[in-house]
């Protein structure tokens, strides 16, 4: 159990680690930009003098930092190793794909709920907004739920760079800018065009924002800015089971996209080095 | 000379009409182009032999290796090694084989330490135990123990291919894949390569697989060499049956007899 899985898959995350910590300072100058231009979004709410709209912006910035962080660590594991030049090595080691892409994932997840605590100590600081009565404990409940639907999205995404290095990393890129647009971060999705509003449904984040919201109790009635009425977990958990469905459709999914898009690669070739 | 066919039992890489196809389209509406990397290849190695594919770039080595490595499919042929079909049995026989390329792949920023450590924890292996015999390794291969923790960008390509080596050898794998270990290395890094895998072989019995299109490594390194040229293994035998094939003084003299073409003088496949 130990040296077939349980190593393997840690090796991944002491890879990962071992590597953001040798980018620290830039993973600090990011995190201090996702700082700052949470707190600019979150300010408008501020400006507006309006704490619901505040706390739904912040909220937004959080939810998408944490899912866009955690989808961009998985969808760019493989373009960096293809860049690297050691994607073949991993390809051979004797790892299934799913400790493979278990192991990144599991990296992906410490790193984005890290990084997203950070950020939100730094905006609480700098914005100085109450979320006393939050049921904060439910919204990481729901940002873990949620990240396995992510996690599938991510493994469909990884393969792309594997299959053109260049239109690959581009089409990941593109896939995450759709997902940001249509999932409501920081407005109902009712203000779509009614063409693209069916897409907001296909997508986890809009789901995962919605049990925030009621988590946070943003939208109830009896909330003050000083105070928050936050939901239990248990009046979320429709869209919870909406979230762990589609994880467990995806992740099996992506599994499957990423096996054919492995044999593929090595019957053309593919796995070659890039850069 | 006429070589007998070991028995099965002996054999640890058995190569038969290995065929591999690469196809290539220059536009959306060109019309596909098909590139034989691989036209037939047959050929075996016994166990604790060495076994020399010599040929220029573009001959079909580095296709060879690679689907010996399980990292690409082949369009025809069979492939047996250490008992093990391909591609059926590739999970098992990934456990047994390690594997050098011409680019000695790391995690740049990362330590040879923490490389190391990667590869080890992939293959399941405890990190302490594996942490030791990298340094043995290493230092067998005259790495200074205290550049061990430096980034590897930092250091040479003949360290890296050093330390390349003894990530494919943490394992103790049976099988060694070796694909142009010391192109590009410094005269010294090379002999320092070439003596440690002499004593590698002669202390653990493995058996090696090198491509390279040094003649004189070839002559050094292997019991027995191939030449490949355009996807066919055109001639293969000892250095001495060779040479007196092609009525020639040296390896190279002899390789131009029987392929019809020097090294080196073609582009690279993919």
């Amino acid at each position: 159990m130990l040296e077939r899985y349980l190593r393997p898959m840690w090796a991944f995350v002491f890879r990962d680690w071992h590597l953001t910590r040798r980018y620290m300072s830039w993973v600090a100058v990011f995190v201090f930009y996702a700082i700052v231009n949470s707190a600019t979004i979150a300010l408008i709410g501020k400006a507006q003098d309006d704490f619901r709209l505040t706390l739904t912006l912040l909220l937004g910035v959080l939810l998408w930092s944490f899912l866009s962080a955690m989808y961009n660590e998985i969808a760019n594991s493989i373009s960096y190793e293809r860049w690297e030049g050691t994607l073949e090595y991993t390809f051979m080691a004797p790892v299934s794909r799913l400790i493979h892409l278990s192991g990144v994932s599991l990296f992906a997840i410490i790193f984005s709920v890290i990084r997203t605590i950070v950020i939100l100590v730094g905006l609480v600081l700098f914005i100085q907004v109450s979320v006393t009565g939050a049921n904060l404990l439910g919204v990481l409940v729901v940002l873990l739920v949620a990240s396995l639907a992510f996690m599938g999205l991510g493994l469909m995404a990884a393969i792309l760079p594997v299959m053109s290095p260049e239109n690959g990393a581009q089409a990941t890129n593109i896939f995450q800018g759709i997902l940001l647009l249509v999932s409501g971060i920081y407005y109902p999705v009712s203000v779509l065009p009614s063409w693209v509003q069916p897409l907001a449904y296909l997508s986890p984040a809009t789901y995962a924002l919605e049990a925030c919201r009621k988590l946070m109790g943003i939208n109830h009635p009896d909330s003050t800015p000083d105070k928050l009425v936050g939901a239990p977990l248990s009046s979320v958990l429709p869209e919870l089971g909406i979230l762990l469905l589609m994880g467990v459709v995806l992740i099996p999914l992506g599994l499957l996209v990423f096996h054919t898009a492995e044999q593929w690669a090595k019957r053309t070739g593919k796995l070659k080095r890039t850069g | 000379m006429l070589t007998l066919k070991p028995t099965q039992t002996q054999l640890a890489i058995e190569v038969s009409d290995l065929k591999k196809v690469f196809r290539k389209r220059d536009g959306l509406r060109a019309p596909v182009r098909e590139e034989w990397a691989l036209k037939g290849v047959s050929f075996y190695v016994r166990e604790g032999e060495t076994y020399g594919l010599l040929g220029p770039n573009g001959s079909g080595k580095s296709t060879l290796i690679r689907i010996l490595s399980t990292l690409l499919t082949a369009d025809g042929g069979t492939v047996r090694m250490l008992g093990y079909r391909l591609p059926e049995d590739e999970a098992r026989l990934r456990r047994k084989m390690g594997r050098v390329s011409v680019d000695a792949a790391f995690y740049k920023k990362l330590s040879p330490r923490e490389n190391l450590l990667y590869a080890a924890q992939l293959y399941g292996l405890e990190p302490r135990q594996a942490e030791k015999r990298a340094m043995q390794i290493l230092e067998q291969l005259g790495l200074e123990s205290r550049r061990f923790s430096d980034p590897i960008e930092e250091m040479s390509r003949g360290m890296q291919q050093k330390i390349s080596i003894a990530r494919a050898l943490l394992i103790n794998p049976p099988l060694l894949l070796l694909d142009e270990p010391t192109t590009g290395l410094d005269p010294k890094s090379r002999r320092d390569v070439q003596a440690f895998l002499e004593d590698l072989r002669a202390r653990e019995g493995t058996t090696i697989l090198l491509t390279t299109h040094d003649m004189a490594e070839a002559e050094r390194l292997a019991h027995r060499i191939g030449f490949l040229a355009h996807g066919r293994l055109v001639a293969e035998g000892t250095a001495d049956e060779l040479k007196r094939r092609a009525g020639a003084p040296d390896l190279e003299e002899a390789f131009i007899a029987l392929t019809g073409e020097e090294l080196d003088e073609e582009a690279d496949s993919p």
